[in-house]
């Protein structure tokens, strides 16, 4: 009896130890956990689908080179299907259930916002690879994308450079475009363009009737003064309007249309005859001559096995970050968040278009602006850029409400929103618009 | 002047016609040391130097590198300090003879300009071009020049001395008269003369130093710039007016193209069909791929898409009818689901099979371009076309549904089912025949769609709110409804447009349907007898 019951206890004891055993190997093969939250489905797929793809790529590179900190990388794909709750419920799934270290993902300013708070909640770390509005910056998130002084702004500096007197802001009707153009047109009325020769002009999603518009257009810029158009149209409503300008006989050299959505992959389905010679502003541009670049296109290539695929200006942002990421996590010798934060500001890492990427303290790089001019094979002629990167600013200098505001994710100020006129911090979820934060403290003079 | 233009032309246009070898004739001029840093840097800025330069410059030399500098053709060899000329093989432009001028061009780069680079070409050109003898080219090339600052005034006199076109003159007339009003030496009698010529010749251009003239509070000027832009703005607003009816006709017409297929699925037979947006895609994919199948003719593809396109939408239709909808006859509700259900099919499908991002669509150059009523008021040629192919559609229809047997038959089994099936006819098979017959009208609005916006998954979605909208707002059984229901949403999104932008046209013409609608549920043109009581 004692002998069997000893025995029974010393299997025990085995199982005990196997068990133990087997979760201490398991933690030492076990893999970092990368989240990929971009639609796959839906009216987003189109432009998404592409970075879910350079992530993977840029995930089996770092794997081919021995993972980091000795652990392989595993990626978990999630597909919100251009649904913007559904990026929160998503983005919920991937930090509790899948316990991932980093996401990359979104594309609309509108998904970010809306995993915004989970990401704060749950204290994440998401990498968002698209231009923007900017107006945002939160601890968890890192905008590897331009911030509105990286695209409008130097933008509007070259169409001013070419001597034009009157502007056409045209926007679809969201949250990119509306600030957008209120920061270009506060920009413009500093630079002495007066407020009637700026016209704005909005439109619903997808829009596809363009001809009174851009009747309204010609007949805005044939008064004898140098007419150019912002455009801020997003996906789909951006065909038609070319083909209307083309139709109504207004050529990129009568009115140049510069817009900020209008990438590689964008003008890889369409039919550029009515496009080229507009203008687009960019920090990347796939015609960009450079060693990095050339083999970061050829590793594309095979990845997705296409020789005509082409890169953008979003991959080269999920390239940057990814790269970061990574760099922050071998200097933090974890992939722990709040370390791997600690770790990003600062760090800098090579882009692809010969120059460097530093992260700063507001979360957001220091990046180059490029101008390019549409070609007949859907390729840019890059034809001005900035000397040197611009370091990304999350608050506008050219709005009364966010002048004063600058994002400091560093000690001591460690606030995303923080008024340096009255040494304070407004705190999460309020932007600098009075309206929006009537708790904000009276101006105290210390 | 005139003489030396002339022969300018003739090489340029020499240069396009003749082979490399009868070019390479020294003393055509000469490319200096300036010129080429100028156009081997590779800085776009840099070309202002060689533009300028080569536009004082005379030559044919100069006319070819600006004609090919114009085009993008012109590349360069940056290390031996060669410049080609692309036009079906490279041409040697520069240098005229050396060793070994034919030796294969190597490592060549487009020389790049910019839009405002083009745009003085494009006026140096012009300018070369007034002497052109085709009156037609004389046209284009002073109504181009008008609001540029690159004619001289003497040279525009000269011209207009030796001018017999009215067009042509009246835009010299222009030139002049812009010129005068911007040049700050011209005395008050000469700018009086100008606003003299411009209150009877509509300029737009003129309409930035009319209004500088205007506030000036000269005692004589002023009043009349003030008269001239008076004039102008009326001018203007007539036209705009115009533009706006032609605009509002082909948004509807293209509205009615989108509904007709409905209008008969939905309207006639009754059936929900929420793929009928996916019907219009498959149509204008069809021309994608008819496009792909001949790359050399995109207009022929163009019009072979249109029987092709009503082929695959009517069969695919036809498939559906018989596989999903037939079975759910007399059940509303389900039969929206499933055809809910058929339409993300489909749209993942041609994720699938073909990509998730746009195709590329060719226009043929028959629907490009302006068609001219009068020198000031042009409308667009594809838009015209569509509005005419709206009509031959909406005709062809009803021509079918009224004198056919197969539209008897429909008619009859829409009005009483039973009773046309005790007379003998296949009802199951006028439903199926009725459906595809729908499904392959919005095959042929594919086609037209895929000319005005992006051939996508995501096509069919934008036209099926829109098309319900207007066979409902036009009653649901009447053609002629659908007809004057989406002309005239057509028109007043147009006309409200101006006054409140895009976005709240659209939700004011929603919400004028809906307060329609809950008047008069029966829409435009109720059924009335009858069919009504059924």
């Amino acid at each position: 009896m004692s002998y069997s019951c000893g025995r029974k206890t010393a299997v025990f004891l085995l199982t005990i130890l196997m068990a133990l055993g087997g979760s201490l190997l398991k933690a030492q093969d076990d893999t970092i956990k990368v989240g990929i939250l971009h639609s796959l489905s839906g009216t987003m797929a189109i432009s998404e689908t592409t970075l879910k793809d350079a992530i993977l790529l840029l995930i089996d590179e770092q794997n081919k080179k021995g993972g980091l900190l000795g652990r392989k990388l595993e990626a978990v794909v999630v597909d919100p299907a251009s649904d913007w709750p559904m990026f929160a419920e998503k983005a919920r799934d991937l930090l509790t259930r899948d316990k991932v270290a980093v996401v990359f993902g979104c594309w609309t300013s509108v998904s970010r916002k809306s995993v915004l708070p989970v990401f704060e909640e749950l204290n994440g770390l998401l990498f968002y690879p698209v231009q923007y509005e900017g107006q945002e910056s939160s601890k968890n998130v890192i905008y590897t994308g331009a911030a509105p002084n990286q695209q409008a702004i130097p933008a509007v500096d070259y169409l001013l450079g070419e001597g034009n007197k009157r502007f056409v802001l045209v926007g679809t009707d969201y949250v990119f475009p509306r600030t957008a153009n209120k920061i270009v047109e506060a920009y413009l009325l500093k630079n002495g363009i007066v407020q009637e020769d700026i016209v704005t002009y909005y439109t619903p999603f997808s829009h596809s009737d363009w001809q009174s518009i851009v009747a309204d257009i010609k007949r805005f810029g044939g008064t004898g003064q140098k007419t150019a158009v912002i455009s801020t149209i997003n996906g789909d409503a951006n065909v038609p309007f070319y083909k209307e300008l083309a139709a109504q006989n207004i050529s990129s050299s009568d009115i140049p249309v510069m817009a900020f959505s209008v990438g590689e992959e964008e003008l890889s389905g369409v039919d550029t005859k009515p496009l080229t010679g507009h203008l687009a502003a960019w920090n990347y541009f796939q015609s960009v001559e450079n060693g990095a670049n050339a083999e970061f296109i050829k590793k594309w290539r095979e990845f997705i096995k296409n020789e005509k695929r082409v890169t953008n200006d979003p991959m080269e942002a999920s390239y940057i970050g990814f790269n970061l990421w990574a760099k922050a996590v071998e200097k933090a010798k974890t992939a722990d968040v709040d370390a791997v934060l600690k770790a990003l500001v600062g760090l800098s890492v090579p882009n692809l278009s010969g120059g460097t990427a530093t992260l700063l303290p507001n979360h957001h790089l220091t990046k180059p602006v490029l101008i390019g001019e549409i070609e007949d094979n859907g390729q840019f002629q890059i034809v001005w850029s900035t000397e040197k990167e611009v370091p990304g600013d999350a608050w506008s200098d050219f709005l009364p409400e966010s002048a004063d505001l600058i994002s400091d994710w560093t000690d001591p100020v460690n606030c995303g929103n923080y008024n340096e006129k009255t040494k304070t911090c407004l705190g999460a979820g309020k932007s600098g618009e009075p309206t929006e934060s009537p708790a904000a403290p009276a101006d105290e003079k210390n | 002047m005139r003489r030396s233009l002339s022969v300018l032309l003739f090489f340029t246009i020499g240069l396009l016609a003749f082979p490399a070898d009868t070019q390479a004739a020294a003393g055509r001029g000469a490319v200096s040391s300036e010129v080429m840093e100028s156009l081997k840097s590779s800085r776009v800025a840099d070309r202002d130097t060689a533009i300028s330069l080569l536009g004082q410059d005379r030559s044919p030399l100069a006319g070819q590198l600006l004609e090919g500098l114009r085009r993008g053709r012109l590349f360069i060899d940056r290390d031996r300090d060669r410049l080609y000329l692309e036009n079906d093989g490279y041409v040697l432009l520069w240098p005229p003879d050396g060793e070994d001028n034919h030796g294969e061009p190597v490592n060549l780069k487009k020389v790049g300009t910019n839009n405002r680079q083009r745009q003085t070409l494009e006026g140096l050109l012009s300018l070369s071009a007034l002497n052109d003898p085709l009156a037609e080219n004389r046209r284009k090339a002073s109504a181009a020049l008008i609001g540029s600052s690159i004619a001289l005034p003497e040279e525009i006199i000269n011209l207009l001395a030796a001018e017999d076109d009215r067009t042509v003159r009246d835009n010299l007339v222009r030139i002049l008269a812009l010129s005068s009003l911007k040049d700050s030496s011209a005395s008050a009698a000469e700018k009086l003369a100008a606003l003299d010529e411009l209150s009877r010749l509509y300029t737009p251009a003129a309409q930035n130093d009319l209004t500088g003239l205007a506030a000036s509070g000269d005692p004589v000027l002023s009043p009349a710039a003030r008269k001239v832009l008076a004039f102008m703005e009326a001018r203007a607003q007539h036209l705009a007016l115009a533009e706006t009816f032609f605009f509002g006709a082909s948004l509807g017409s293209v509205l009615v193209l989108a509904a007709i297929g409905l209008a008969i699925t939905f309207g006639v037979m009754g059936v929900i069909n929420m793929a009928h947006g996916e019907m219009v895609m498959l149509g204008a994919y069809t021309v994608w791929f008819m496009q792909t199948l001949i790359p050399e003719y995109p207009g022929l593809a163009l019009i072979l898409s249109l029987p092709t396109a009503f082929l695959v939408s009517g069969a695919v239709g036809g498939i559906i009818e018989l596989s999903v909808i037939k079975p759910l006859y007399q059940r509303p509700l389900e039969t929206l689901l499933a055809t809910f259900g058929i339409s993300l099919i489909l749209q993942q499908a041609v994720r699938k099979l073909i990509s998730p991002m746009n195709v590329a669509v060719v226009t043929p150059t028959f629907m490009s371009g302006q068609w001219a009523v009068t020198p000031n008021f042009s409308l667009t040629q594809g838009r015209v076309i569509i509005i005419l192919f709206c009509l031959a559609v909406f005709l062809a229809v009803y021509l079918v549904l009224q004198k056919t047997r197969l539209g008897l038959e429909v008619r009859a089994v829409t009005q009483n089912r039973s009773m046309a099936r005790a007379l003998g006819i296949q009802a199951p098979r006028a439903d199926t025949l009725t459906f595809a017959l729908g499904s392959g009208v919005a095959g042929l609005a594919g086609v037209a769609v895929s000319q005005l916006t992006n051939v996508g998954p995501n096509l069919g979605q934008d036209y099926i709110v829109d098309s319900f909208m207007v066979v409902v707002f036009g009653g649901v059984g009447n053609l002629w409804g659908t007809l004057s229901g989406g002309l005239i949403i057509g028109l007043c999104n147009k006309f409200l447009e101006p006054v409140n932008g895009a976005m709240l046209a659209r939700i004011t013409i929603m919400a004028g349907i809906i307060i329609f609608i809950q008047r008069r549920p029966k829409g435009l043109f109720p059924p009335r007898g009858r069919v009504a009581a059924v």
